[in-house]
């Protein structure tokens, strides 16, 4: 880790200014996966930009009858929160399905949006990797892949992304809200938010430097039922083989979204369509472009039997 | 002392204190955060540096050049060790590659240099500022390519009969091939030392399991006579062979605080560990068995391939099969590749662990054929003698027993015999079983005991206590011997200045290091009695008082103001020759696997075990209920995932290698049958440690093959070698 | 360097720190409070857990110089040899632990996963995520899996955690 000079935030907009301002500068809040990358040097922040402070830590309803929940708001509290518990159950069931209860005590909602891939390949500085070390080639083709994308990956990147909270919000089709160093703040829909590797896969997200979430938007509750099915090799405390979020209503419809075979929440909305026939029609439609490698092409079965378990369920 | 023949009647067979359930002595510093670990010692080491250890980017190959400029400028920085300025090192002998690597590199990770700086935050970020340039080598890094290049282990085969004959006549056969895949032990503490020189002399606070072993093989290392050399280690943070050996952080450390001048503590950063230190060796095993109709075994081969690097040794995989079931015609056979991983070697039950995951699917199959009852197929195949020495009966061998009260107590008439029948909700379920076998070793193992003016004890051994319990079982062994409440004893474990106990591997700990207190006990007593001018062979030790016929005395008058002290050694005859001994038991487990993702979570499991006395019953249990979780992890997760390209374990850090958390594992029943065992030694008692995990991955995957029809024969069980053979999803 | 001032076990301490250190390389450290254990360092393993302002967190994934005008407790906060906590006596009683290096860990999550059940924050076990949270063991096992512990411990520390819960109650 190297050193770096640390300051604590008093607003966002001076925050995002800070971060344009200093070189290499990034914003700390939870801490649970930038630290966790600083020691070995994955992440190297000359500069940290405190955001704790930030009262950002509320959810509030919006007039538009959804709720927005501040960038700072905890894993746990969000997950605890009445009215997502009600209304948005399976944002709740993702975020508790992930990590442990003393990390989901820290990690914040924007900080759990952008973590980062746990490939162990990026992991490993020893290792070439394309989105740690751009033009380095990437190891985990051709190596250990059993976790890894089976989907929307490219030659220079098969890293999934870990976090299943953004899998629910892709799901209740959330947006992100950011401010600009400029002061300028926009709205990013959830779909857009995160990137496909393509040929820079270290460009993860379409923030700019500098920019800050401020807080993530959930439209109006959709009803149905809710369901995150997170599947994984021990039955806690790991990241997903597949996770599927999915909000199903009475006549069959519904959204489904992906988790752990992508470089970014997978959601194909016009695949959506045929729910109502079942399992299997809509994830051969969900995972129509799917590429596997052989050690993870039981991904793509698995899916299927996963969503046909929560439809089933959604039906019993 | 000299153990030679079977134990008769002896002090310890009153019970008072050994086999009571008593808590852990060490538990209230435990549980306070009180108990100081190797890299805790702030009351013994004042103002210590802090060293980091960079390992080897390549599996194979060579150092080129190493570019430590950027390091030496950084902030606090006060030496950074290589090979190049480290001095002439020897080898351990029980090390296989280097602690110290370079220029050549042996395996992944291993040691290349340790940066000292005042710091851990210094010492970290200069290492991360040194450059290495290298110029890789191919090596053999696929156990199933290498298998054809594979040598007979010398000593390993065994034959009995004919088996070829036998088996190709045989009416019921089976010739299956399974697999076992590298481990990590994964210990909670990582490896950590902190080193201090005081002039020639070195002092070393490690985490170690076998003091003596790595006292004599740190000494080797650096050159120096071994008398020079101390090791301290009262409290491990797990080890289960992972710390039977020195280790890189142990050496750097030393290494670091040489050229320091300096004390100096390294620990393992955890991404480090699983490549730089030693793992169980992957297995591919081949198993035939051939039966008569009945069910009576009479032709059984184990064989067995495992890698290492050179110099290393292989996992003896088949050595159970020699002993654990009847038949006249047997074979088994080891061989070894040479592997350019990093290096195999020792991992909770070595051999049994992997050899019995691979046997009792066999047995579970061969059973399914013949259409008999796992439990029933297993004890008609019992034996009470070696069955390759049919003179060598087993010293104790209540197998059967096990099984039986096993079956009874888990509700094994409720298992439906089809499999795939048995549904609850979106759950498959099944019952699998297994035998367990463990060899019992007994180990020579010598303390020191004072008996004090206020009549207290105090015992010092090298002995270690790695959270198998050896403070209280040996507190308790010597209140027995001494007659004192367990309160009055004072143990003190693992330090090189004491003598040289068994020490904590092999499940030989427990009994060996008490019969070597035992011992020690004996001694005293006699000195007691002759100092109260007693005869000793009729002086009664009970409640702080010596009696003899009508005379009596206190331990504190006995001992006067100067006190007594004594030491003793416990040495074995060839009772381990004239008997078999080893150590058994039976598992059932139930299972649940969802009919959609067949994801598997074990629900029940029940361990009865036949291993001797049991000197504690509380710590005891907490052994095989810890090995049975371990079984979990074998069966249903722990693989550490290799790069055949690369050469190296993928997965190395506690994300990565899952192991299981609380919510994998449920109630755990345990019961210990009623045993004393004398001719293992004065104790009565052998080990548990390694037999509760000796079968448990077996009778899970017996379990989901019960529940799904599938059966699977590469561990870990995951999901994705069996969905597509899953009944359809609903 | 930076200066950082924070409360553990009751009393404030000052610190002048590498703005680098965690906050359990504070504790173990600077503090010389050798009670909470670096087992990964990376969030992987539970066994630094410790509770700052109520909630139990990984001390190694946190910067000290965050905490300022924390209240921070350790298992050396909650009891000592001599004058147990409740949940310390319970592991004892059980054996909820072998080699003990995982257990201060275990001890620190074991008294805040009673807390956040009674505060109401559900889990994933949990069924009826509008009903209120229960103490059982399927929720435990699920609470406390962010602790490891190797040498195999849990069925005993459920059984601690239990008698705890139900003295509590």
């Amino acid at each position: 880790m190297k050193p770096f000079t640390y300051e604590r935030a008093a607003s966002p907009a001076e925050a995002a200014a800070a971060a344009a301002r200093m070189p290499g500068a990034k914003f700390i809040a939870g801490g649970t996966n930038l630290l966790d990358l600083m020691k070995l040097q994955i992440e190297a922040p000359a500069h940290l930009i405190d955001v704790n402070g930030l009262a950002l830590d509320r959810i509030e309803p919006t007039p538009e009858g959804g709720l927005r929940v501040g960038a700072l708001v905890r894993n746990t509290d969000l997950a605890a929160d009445e009215r997502i518990r009600r209304d948005y159950g399976v944002l709740s069931r993702a975020l508790l399905a992930g990590a442990s209860g003393q990390l989901r005590n820290k990690a914040t909602t924007a900080g759990n949006l952008l973590q980062r891939t746990r490939c162990p390949y990026f992991y490993d500085t020893d290792q070439p990797c394309n989105k740690r070390q751009p033009g380095s080639g990437c190891a985990a083709i051709g190596g250990f892949s059993r976790q890894l994308a089976v989907i929307g990956h490219s030659e220079a990147c098969i890293a999934t992304h870990p976090s299943d909270m953004a899998v629910a919000m892709r799901a209740l089709d959330a947006a992100v809200e950011t401010v600009k160093p400029d002061g300028t703040a926009r709205s990013i829909p959830i779909a857009e938010f995160h990137r496909l590797p393509g040929d820079t896969p270290q460009i993860e997200t379409v923030l700019e430097q500098g920019e800050l979430i401020t807080a993530v938007v959930l439209p109006p509750p959709s009803g149905g039922r809710h369901f995150y099915r997170k599947v994984r090799d021990r039955a806690s405390y790991a990241f997903a083989l597949v996770s599927v979020a999915a909000v199903v209503q009475r006549d069959g419809t519904g959204r489904v979204a992906l988790g752990g075979v992508a470089h970014k929440p997978w959601r194909v909305e016009a695949a959506e369509a045929e729910l109502p026939r079942g399992a299997s029609p809509a994830m051969q439609a969900i995972l129509a472009d799917a590429r596997p490698t052989r050690e993870n092409a039981f991904k793509v079965t698995l899916a299927e039997r996963a969503l046909s378990a929560v439809l089933a369920e959604a039906r019993g | 002392m000299k153990f030679d023949t079977p134990a008769t009647t002896n002090p310890i067979d009153r019970m008072k204190v050994v086999g009571q359930p008593i808590d852990r002595i060490d538990g209230r510093l435990k549980t306070t955060g009180q108990a100081p670990y190797a890299y805790e010692q702030n009351d013994a080491v004042r103002d210590p540096a802090y060293g980091y250890v960079i390992g080897a980017a390549i599996a194979k190959g060579r150092i080129t050049g190493m570019d430590l400029r950027a390091a030496r400028a950084a902030p606090g920085v006060l030496a950074i060790v290589t090979a190049e300025n480290a001095g002439p090192l020897g080898k351990g002998d029980m090390n296989t590659a280097r602690l110290l690597g370079g220029p050549e590199v042996d395996h992944y990770h291993q040691a290349i240099a340790v940066v000292v700086a005042e710091t851990f935050e210094q010492a970290r970020d200069a290492a991360q500022r040194v450059r290495v340039d290298y110029a890789p080598a191919g090596g053999a890094f696929d156990l199933a390519a290498a298998r054809d290049t594979a040598k007979e282990v010398d000593q390993s085969a065994s034959s009995v009969g004919d088996f070829e004959g036998a088996f190709a006549a045989a009416a019921v056969q089976l010739d299956a091939t399974y697999t076992t895949p590298d481990q990590s032990h994964a210990m909670m503490e990582p490896h950590a030392s902190i080193a201090a020189w005081q002039g020639d002399r070195l002092v070393v606070w490690t985490s170690n399991q076998m003091i003596n072993w790595s006292a004599g093989d740190l000494a080797k290392t650096l050159k120096l006579p071994k008398e020079k050399v101390r090791l301290i280690s009262p409290f491990i943070g797990g080890g289960f062979g992972g710390k039977l050996f020195l280790r890189s952080d142990a050496v750097m450390a030393a290494l670091g605080s040489r050229a320091a001048k300096r004390p100096v503590k390294v620990a393992l950063q955890r991404p480090l560990m699983m490549n730089n230190t030693t793992h169980r060796p992957a297995t591919i095993q081949r198993i035939r068995i051939g039966a008569a109709p009945d069910g009576r075994i009479g032709a059984i081969a184990h064989e067995s391939w495992s890698g290492d690097l050179p110099g290393g040794g292989p996992e003896t995989a088949v050595d159970q099969t020699r002993l654990l079931y009847a038949g006249a015609n047997r074979l088994t056979q080891l061989r070894l590749a040479v592997l350019d991983l990093p290096e195999g070697n020792a991992m909770r039950a070595p051999g049994e662990a992997p050899g019995l995951m691979a046997l009792e699917i066999a047995m579970d199959e061969m059973a399914e054929k013949l259409g008999m009852d796992p439990v029933q197929f297993r004890i008609v195949n019992d034996t009470q003698v070696d069955p390759n020495d049919p003179d060598r009966p087993f010293s104790q061998r209540q197998l059967v027993k096990c099984l039986q009260l096993g079956a009874e107590r888990f509700g094994w008439d409720q298992r439906n015999p089809r499999p795939g029948q048995s549904r609850q909700g979106r759950w498959l379920t099944g019952m699998g079983m297994a035998s367990a076998f463990r060899n019992n070793l007994v180990m020579k193992s010598a303390a020191r005991l004072r008996l004090d003016s206020r009549g207290e004890v105090t015992v010092e051994t090298d002995m270690t206590d790695i959270g198998t319990g050896s403070y209280t079982i040996i507190a308790q062994t010597a209140a027995e011997m001494m007659g004192v409440p367990i309160d009055k004893v004072t143990v003190r474990l693992g330090d090189s200045s004491f003598p040289v106990s068994a020490g904590s591997g092999g499940q030989w700990g427990a009994n060996s290091s008490t019969a070597g207190v035992y011992a020690a006990c004996m001694k005293l007593r006699e000195a007691v009695a002759r100092k109260l001018g007693f005869n000793s062979a009729d002086a009664v030790f009970a409640e702080g008082q010596v009696r003899s016929g009508n005379r009596g005395a206190t331990l504190a008058e006995a001992a006067g103001p100067d006190g007594i002290v004594v030491e003793d050694i416990l040495e074995y005859g060839d009772l381990s020759k004239r008997f078999q001994q080893s150590t058994f038991g039976a598992h059932f487990v139930e299972v649940a696997v969802d009919a959609a993702t067949g994801e598997a979570r074990v629900r029940r499991m029940l361990a009865v075990c036949a291993a001797g006395r049991i000197l504690n019953p509380k710590t005891a249990r907490s052994q095989v209920i810890g090995a049975m979780t371990m079984g979990v992890g074998a069966a249903l997760m722990e693989e550490l995932a290799l790069d055949k390209r690369r050469g190296f374990f993928v997965n190395h850090d506690l994300a990565g290698y899952e192991v299981p958390v609380h919510a994998d594992i449920p109630h755990q029943e345990v019961i210990f049958l009623d045993e004393a065992d004398p001719i293992s030694s004065p104790m009565k008692a052998k080990g548990v440690g390694e037999l509760g995990l000796c079968g448990v991955g077996a009778a899970i995957a017996n379990a989901i093959h019960n529940a799904t029809g599938v059966r699977v024969r590469d561990y870990p069980i995951t999901l994705d070698k069996y969905l597509d053979r899953l009944p359809e999803a609903v | 360097m930076s200066k950082v001032s924070f409360s553990v076990n009751g009393e404030v301490r000052d610190l002048e720190l590498d703005t680098r250190t965690t906050l359990l390389d504070a504790l173990r450290e600077h503090l010389h409070l050798t009670g909470t254990k670096k087992g990964c360092d990376h969030g992987q393993c539970g066994a630094c857990t410790v509770i700052v302002d109520g909630r139990r967190i990984n001390a190694c994934l946190s910067l000290a110089v965050m905490h300022e005008g924390d209240a921070i407790t350790t298992v050396e906060g909650l009891g000592s040899p001599e004058n147990l906590h409740p949940m310390q006596a319970a592991f004892i009683k059980h054996d909820g632990f072998q080699c003990g290096y995982c257990t201060p860990g275990q001890i620190c999550s074991s008294v805040a996963v009673l807390e956040e059940i009674k505060a109401g924050i559900p889990s994933h076990v949990t069924a009826d995520l509008t009903a209120a949270s229960q103490v059982t063991p399927e929720e435990i096992r699920e609470r406390m899996s962010g602790n490891i512990c190797r040498c195999g411990a849990y069925s005993n520390i459920l059984d601690a955690i239990t008698e705890v819960a139900e003295r509590q109650a």
